[in-house]
């Protein structure tokens, strides 16, 4: 039976979100299942608006591109209200608290919760919080197993930052509980 | 029986550097630009482990020179960048083609005209890629679908340049070269890898010399210590500038044979569910995903519908087109252009089925449904 989850990771050039997907599909080639990762960026090189696609699945992916996300992480207004219309109805919406979710936003599931402040406040990097980002998103939906997340963020986090990722990881599944 | 490949993520552009580098290149020589970059910058990485050289010139015209000078000094070169790029390459796309120099020119297809839409697919450039440069000359252009087949397209670049000492484009375009895919890399020994005929030391080589029926010269590396001489001008097969029209027409009638006689080496496609196929969704690159994706959908809803993907888009698989226009109903082309491939179609097919088209230029793909939609409707 095809079993296929398609998320869009969304907010602004420089938060990580392409690495956040890379990690994600990763982490879903370890379990032996397909992936495919793209991307979409304008041609800043900060700021502006990103999205990174990842697409799993139990079956040939032919199609590479997300058009209804299972799964949507908005980071930034302007990735949320640019990409709010593409959640399918049953998916789950995962946003940064600071953001304001349209009162006519379609999800099965909506999940407000401080992703940029955790990683800000609570670990001390901003940067990290693609990485609090996946740990919440895997807590909420299963797609991959904690256990090959974390073998993909450390493969591709840069040494020196591995115990500091793997509290990311923890602090994004305590998000959700 | 156990294998040492590796499963892996892998983007396209880097497939495309992993399949030049295990095909052998060991020159490289360009201008990074958006799409393409990643060749580029992982070509810096790489080569100087296996002993090649990369070199970053001063803009793209320098960067296929470059590449022209590393090939003809013996090395598999090769040159990556993406439309205003592809631009500037094309007098010395001429240059390789007419000097015969063994070469591959990847372009990451992007939105255009101009520096256009820098971070955006499209499929632009196919009829550039064969008309591009003046005047009349072989080419081949081949366009890759998935990461994976970026990486054995890429193989095969280099060894039609070698084969047929002649320049090869690789069509990709954004989605493809920047998308990540699992990946399995084969094992070097079970790849083909072709390389140039060389002349033997104690004959009078003649750079452009070719006996009987044969169509490709040997080609001597520049401090082999053999003559040679290069030019852009018609030469006769001394290397020499020839001014007189007769030679002008053998030369000429031989550059394209190397092509024209060889269709069956360097034409590949695929066919997919094609036996009792209706409609045909004809289509290359990343956006025939999307044709496959919309051939499972309208499968489904009980249409007989099919997909023709040329992987060599020049010479353009013409044969197989026509064959097909006898047996199909409709022939739906699908391709990120307002019009290429279509028009090729319209050429070969001569009206003996209808033909349609679906072109997006404005930096989207084209998504299956909008294929199934239009091939629904034209039916």
């Amino acid at each position: 039976m095809l079993k296929q989850t398609e998320i869009r990771l969304t907010g602004s050039g420089g938060q990580g979100l392409i690495l956040g997907g890379i990690i994600l599909a990763e982490a879903a080639i370890m379990e032996g299942n397909n992936a495919v990762q793209s991307q979409s960026y304008g041609p800043e090189a900060r700021g502006g608006a990103s999205k990174a696609e990842v697409i799993i699945s139990n079956k040939e992916i032919d199609f590479p591109k997300v058009v209804k996300a299972d799964i949507m992480l908005s980071l930034t207004q302007v990735a949320l209200d640019k990409y709010a219309d593409t959640i399918k109805e049953d998916g789950i919406l995962v946003v940064d608290s600071s953001l304001d979710v349209p009162s006519d936003l379609k999800a099965k599931k909506v999940v407000s919760i401080p992703i940029l402040n955790t990683a800000k406040e609570v670990i001390g990097k901003s940067m990290v919080a693609n990485i609090v980002a996946l740990g919440a998103i895997r807590q909420l939906s299963d797609i991959v197993s904690k256990e090959s997340l974390e073998e993909a963020v450390l493969s591709r986090v840069p040494k020196g930052t591995e115990e500091l990722n793997k509290r990311a990881l923890q602090e994004g599944y305590n998000l959700v509980k | 029986m156990m294998s040492n490949k590796k499963v892996r993520l892998m983007q396209g552009n880097e497939a495309c550097v992993e399949g030049a580098l295990a095909a052998g290149m060991r020159f490289y020589g360009g201008y990074p630009i958006t799409p393409s970059t990643e060749i580029a910058e992982i070509s810096a990485e790489k080569l100087p482990r296996v002993g090649g050289k990369f070199i970053q010139m001063e803009d793209e015209i320098a960067g296929i020179a470059a590449a022209i000078g590393g090939s003809l000094a013996g090395l598999k070169a090769m040159t990556a960048t993406s439309g205003p790029g592809f631009s500037l390459k094309q007098e010395n796309l001429g240059y390789a083609a007419i000097a015969e120099i063994p070469l591959v020119v990847v372009n990451v297809q992007r939105g255009g005209p101009s520096t256009g839409l820098p971070t955006a697919p499209a499929q632009g450039d196919v009829m550039q890629a064969k008309w591009g440069t003046h005047g009349d000359h072989p080419i081949i252009a081949l366009s890759p679908s998935s990461v994976r087949e970026t990486f054995d397209v890429t193989v095969r670049a280099f060894n039609l340049a070698e084969k047929y000492r002649t320049p090869v484009v690789i069509l990709t375009d954004e989605v493809v070269g920047h998308m990540r895919e699992k990946i399995e890399i084969p094992d070097v020994n079970d790849i083909e890898i072709i390389d140039r005929v060389k002349p033997s030391d104690d004959d009078n080589y003649l750079p452009y010399g070719v006996t009987g029926d044969e169509l490709v010269p040997p080609m001597a590396a520049f401090g082999d210590g053999h003559r040679f001489h290069v030019t852009g001008l018609m030469h006769d097969e001394t290397g020499f500038p020839s001014n007189s029209s007769e030679n002008a027409e053998k030369v000429l009638d031989r550059l394209m044979n190397k092509i024209n006689k060889n269709l069956d080496d360097i034409i590949e496609y695929e066919e997919y569910m094609l036996d009792d196929a209706q409609i045909v969704i004809l289509s290359y690159g990343s956006t025939a995903r999307s044709a496959k994706s919309a051939v499972k959908q309208l499968r489904e809803q009980g249409i007989n519908a099919g997909m023709f993907r040329p992987i060599t888009i020049w010479p353009f698989p013409e044969e197989q087109v026509r064959k097909l226009s006898e047996k199909v109903k409709s022939i739906l082309v699908a391709e990120m252009n307002l019009g290429q491939v279509v028009l090729e179609v319209e050429r070969i097919v001569k009206g003996k089925c209808e033909i349609n088209h679906i072109g997006k230029a404005n930096g989207e793909v084209i998504t299956p449904e909008e294929i199934a939609s239009k091939a629904k409707e034209v039916l």
